[in-house]
């Protein structure tokens, strides 16, 4: 367990102050490479200069306070619940609170950070230090001023009082503060007493989002920008071969017809640069225009053809690729207690189940776009990016220009999942801007987003579990994926620990097809696959479904394990929650309940789905959630990440298909590609766990189990184990959706 | 290239385009009404959403040509300042996530109020039902509508 105890920090190091000729203090201070998916904890901020500062607080001489947050907003509410833990700390009103997006300049601020679900887990220390340490600060200015010591003086809502009883109020003492020395050893308030932290606040974005006001990458613009459409090869695997641009340059908006993708060729000559730069080598056609429709309507009147370069794959070569794989022997074990092949031989029983899931593409609501403006001076890229810093080192391998060249702005975005963490949208507006001396804005049409993205793998489970004697004694879950594979503590995950004969072993087939992260990588497959074949197994075994894993788990408390990030006594807890908030077994007469517990992302998530059945056809009614994520910090943000993370999982396991014949997607937009809609949307009745736990990830830990808990649900229902999502299209449950 | 009068938001504006331009990329474009979202250019996802004559509009399918002499009405116009009943409902329940469709949800939802301000939960999910929110916030998009629905009444 992660007790919410202070680690101690040099303050002095990560945290400095000016007064403002304006009037106020400015605090500067970073907000780490602590939120980036890959960040380790602790950071070492001892390391860190005034440069490496990003963000800031502004408190003006009325008390006004601002905070200037670098962190963009994906849709998690980071932008919300961040500010939140400084201003607990600085102890002021929030509605005294202001939070603007930073000013993002690379040559100053290296150090930008994208939120993901580790955003509140990583800064829930570091920010309350900053709030706490400029609250001291000003503390330490009173005291000055009234001649006093500080321990003395006490300081709420933005205002100190001395023993005396006399107060000044922050916007007072700002001046003097601003001169003095940054206090070490500053204290963290007692969770017991948090006024900001756990209240539920609106999204600081909501006044521009309900007014219309221009935010995302899409709405922004510069004078002189001009519009541009990019023509891709049709299917993976297709290089382009020539094309025909007489009739697109005839039409009034277009201002130009060009070819990209020498700089790309030559960046990726130069071998490997970034994770995030899954960047096609290809020459591409684009079309340069006045405006988006302009663009748009010229790049339909491109006549192309296209050559193959790399065999074209179809989802029935993957099928085939990935069974003979699991039926191989070929494999990297990622994790191996005593001995499954000891176990399996010596069972009275072992049950065996392969589970299957499509390729999915992200389908952010705002299509991938990007404005570059490249000039001899600087290059200044704008728009919505997970991952400015690899970004902006792309783009000056790619442009061959010094790293100081590159400004990366971030707006507010619409959707990531995982989509924005990759930059080959950004490389194509540089390239572009590059090669027409303009400040450009490329835009992505949904067919360009779907038909062109970085998708989820498609991937298959084998798991075989040995029974002996009424007792689970082995179980071997083996991985066929395309392209990558599980990666970090996953294989650690539950059941590893809690079953004496263990073993997970991984392989892949390597694809010209583009994947990458989706939301709760790996497990958002992987909990669908295991929780309903734990369902399976309690069945065969003849115990209770729930007991199986309450049972398990008291093996894990017996089996320390330094690689199990997983907490035994916490799992329980949200099991048992759950099953008293579903009214698990109690359910009344036509709804089917079905259960499903993961760990994964730092939380601990329990899930009960109810079902009924009409006319054939499974409706999911509700689901319980139950969570375990520490802290809430913004129980209002915090519910609709876990409402959302449910029902988009129930969306892709359900109804959302995807797949490629001869290299070409299958669904291009969504006349043919069934995204969840309100008609199917369950009610999510959310149970948080109260504690004082540091706060973990909420972005992401939802969605993994539910698709089990559905699938276990239509068990019930039907008598059919749902083994290949999405179930509508695979199953024969009801008919296949779309709309 | 011809020249079209448009009533937007009670203003006139003229604008150059292609006969065949979609209104969406008038709005976005040329008179800077960022507020009407891009999401699929055909119909299905609803973010283009906008009010024609009062009812309920995808921008996108909407060309040009045929938006003269309408009266239309983006998410900008909805209200002087952001206090239509729909926009107090979905700040009251915080509805948005990343927030891209929900101009959309919010110009469906008003059309649909202002026609059934009482309706039933079935009528207001099947109104809703053309609108994708990718994030999800389904439940909290359900309950404005109601809380809007009860401001209205």
């Amino acid at each position: 367990m992660t007790p919410s105890k202070t680690m101690t920090f040099s303050r002095r190091s990560f945290l400095k102050s000016s007064a403002l000729a304006s009037g106020g203090i400015l605090i500067g201070f970073n907000l780490f490479n602590a939120c980036k998916p890959d960040a380790k904890v602790p950071v070492d901020i001892s390391q860190l200069n005034f440069n490496d500062f990003n963000a800031f607080i502004k408190i003006s001489d009325e008390g006004k306070v601002t905070i200037f947050s670098p962190n963009p907003e994906i849709g998690q509410g980071v932008k919300t619940s961040m500010p939140m833990l400084i201003a607990e700390e600085l102890d002021v009103a929030w509605d005294d609170v202001y939070v603007e997006q930073g000013v993002l300049d690379t040559n100053n601020y290296t150090r930008q950070v994208a939120g993901g679900s580790q955003s509140i887990r990583f800064s829930w220390e570091p920010l309350r230090q900053t709030g706490a340490t400029a609250k001291q600060m000003l503390v330490n200015a009173a005291a000055a001023k009234w001649g006093v010591d500080a321990s003395e003086c006490t300081a709420k809502l933005g205002v100190i009082t001395n023993a005396n009883g006399d107060t000044l109020g922050y916007g007072d003492v700002v001046k003097d503060a601003a001169g003095m020395e940054v206090p070490e050893n500053v204290s963290l308030k007692d969770p017991k007493d948090f006024t900001i932290i756990g209240k539920a606040t609106g999204n600081v974005d909501i006044d521009k989002i309900i007014t219309g006001k221009p935010l995302f990458g899409l709405d922004y613009k510069e004078e002189g920008m001009v519009y541009a459409s990019v023509l891709r090869p049709p299917a993976f695997g297709q290089v382009l071969d020539t094309f025909d641009a007489s009739a697109a340059k005839a039409l009034p908006g277009v201002i130009d017809v060009i070819v990209i993708g020498e700089k790309a060729r030559k960046f990726l000559d130069k071998g490997f640069i970034s994770w995030t730069s899954v960047i096609s080598g290809t020459d591409k056609v684009v079309v340069v225009a006045k405006t988006t429709w302009d663009a748009i309507k010229g790049k339909k009147a491109i006549k192309a053809t296209w050559k193959n370069d790399t065999p074209l794959e179809s989802t029935e070569n993957h099928d085939k690729i990935l069974f003979d794989l699991l039926d191989g022997d070929k494999f990297d074990t990622q994790r191996s207690d005593g001995d499954v092949k000891k176990a399996f031989a010596q069972a009275d029983k072992v049950i065996e189940r392969t589970y299957e899931a499509p390729f999915l593409p992200h389908n952010c609501m705002e299509p991938m776009n990007f404005f570059a403006n490249v000039t001899p001076e600087k290059v200044h890229l704008v728009g919505p990016i997970q991952t400015p810093e690899e970004t902006a080192k792309v783009a000056a391998a790619l442009l061959d220009r010094e790293l100081e060249d590159i400004e990366v702005e971030m707006t507010r975005m619409g959707g990531g999942f995982g989509r924005r963490l990759y930059c080959d949208f950004v490389i194509e507006a540089a390239e572009i801007s590059n090669a027409i001396n303009k400040p450009v804005k490329m835009i992505s049409t949904r067919e360009d987003d779907m038909g062109t993205g970085v998708y989820r793998p498609s991937t298959k489970y084998r798991i075989a579990a040995s029974i002996k004697d009424g007792k689970l004694t082995g179980y071997h879950l083996k991985e066929a994926c395309v392209n990558g594979n599980m990666y970090g503590l996953i294989p650690n995950f539950f059941p590893a620990a809690a079953v004496e004969n263990y073993k997970v072993d991984t392989t892949n087939y390597k694809s010209n097809i583009t994947t990458g992260a989706w939301r709760a990588p790996y497990t958002n497959f992987l909990a669908s696959a295991e929780q309903t074949f734990f369902d399976e197994l309690a069945e065969e075994m003849g115990v209770d479904r729930i007991q199986l894993h309450l049972d398990l788990l008291e093996n894990v408390k017996n089996n320390p394990d330094p690689k199990i990030e997983y907490s035994p006594e916490r799992l329980q807890g949200v099991i048992k929650l759950a099953v008293e908030k579903s009214n698990w077994g109690k359910s009344e007469a036509g709804v089917y309940q079905g259960f499903s517990v993961y760990y994964c992302h730092n939380s601990h998530v329990a899930e009960v789905a109810d079902i009924v059945m009409d006319n054939g056809t499974p409706t999911v009614k509700k689901v319980t959630c139950v969570v375990d994520c520490g802290i809430v910090v913004n129980p209002m943000g915090a519910l609709n990440q876990v409402k959302g993370g449910v029902i988009d999982g129930i969306g892709h396991t359900m109804y959302s298909d995807f797949g490629f014949n001869n290299g070409i997607p299958l669904s291009k937009n969504f006349d043919t590609y069934q995204l969840i809609r309100m008609g199917q949307t369950p009610k999510v009745d959310v149970h948080f766990i109260e504690n004082e736990l540091a706060p973990t990830g909420l972005g992401e830990p939802t969605l993994p189990p539910v698709g089990a808990a559905v699938a276990n649900a239509i068990y019930k229902a039907t008598g059919k184990r749902l083994t290949k999502q999405p179930y509508m299209s695979n199953m024969n449950v009801g008919e296949k959706v779309i709309g | 290239m011809p020249t079209f009068n448009l009533k937007i938001n009670n203003e006139t504006h003229t604008v150059e385009a292609d006969m065949d331009t979609p209104l969406l990329w008038v709005l976005r474009d040329q008179i800077d009404l960022v507020g009407t979202k891009f999401g699929c250019g055909i119909g299905q996802c609803g973010a283009c959403t906008v009010h024609v004559d009062g009812n309920a509009m995808r921008s996108c399918l909407l060309q040009v040509s045929q938006a003269e002499g309408m009266n239309i009405t983006t998410i900008e116009g909805l209200s002087e300042d952001g206090t239509h009943p729909v926009q107090e409902a979905w700040k009251e329940i915080d509805v948005p996530q990343c927030g891209y469709c929900q101009s959309g949800q919010i110009m469906t939802a008003s059309a649909f109020l202002s026609k059934n301000p009482n309706p039933s939960d079935s009528q207001i999910r099947n109104a809703m039902h053309g609108n994708i929110c990718r994030c999800a916030s389904y439940n909290s998009i359900e309950e404005a509508v109601k809380v809007a629905a009860d401001k209205l009444s």
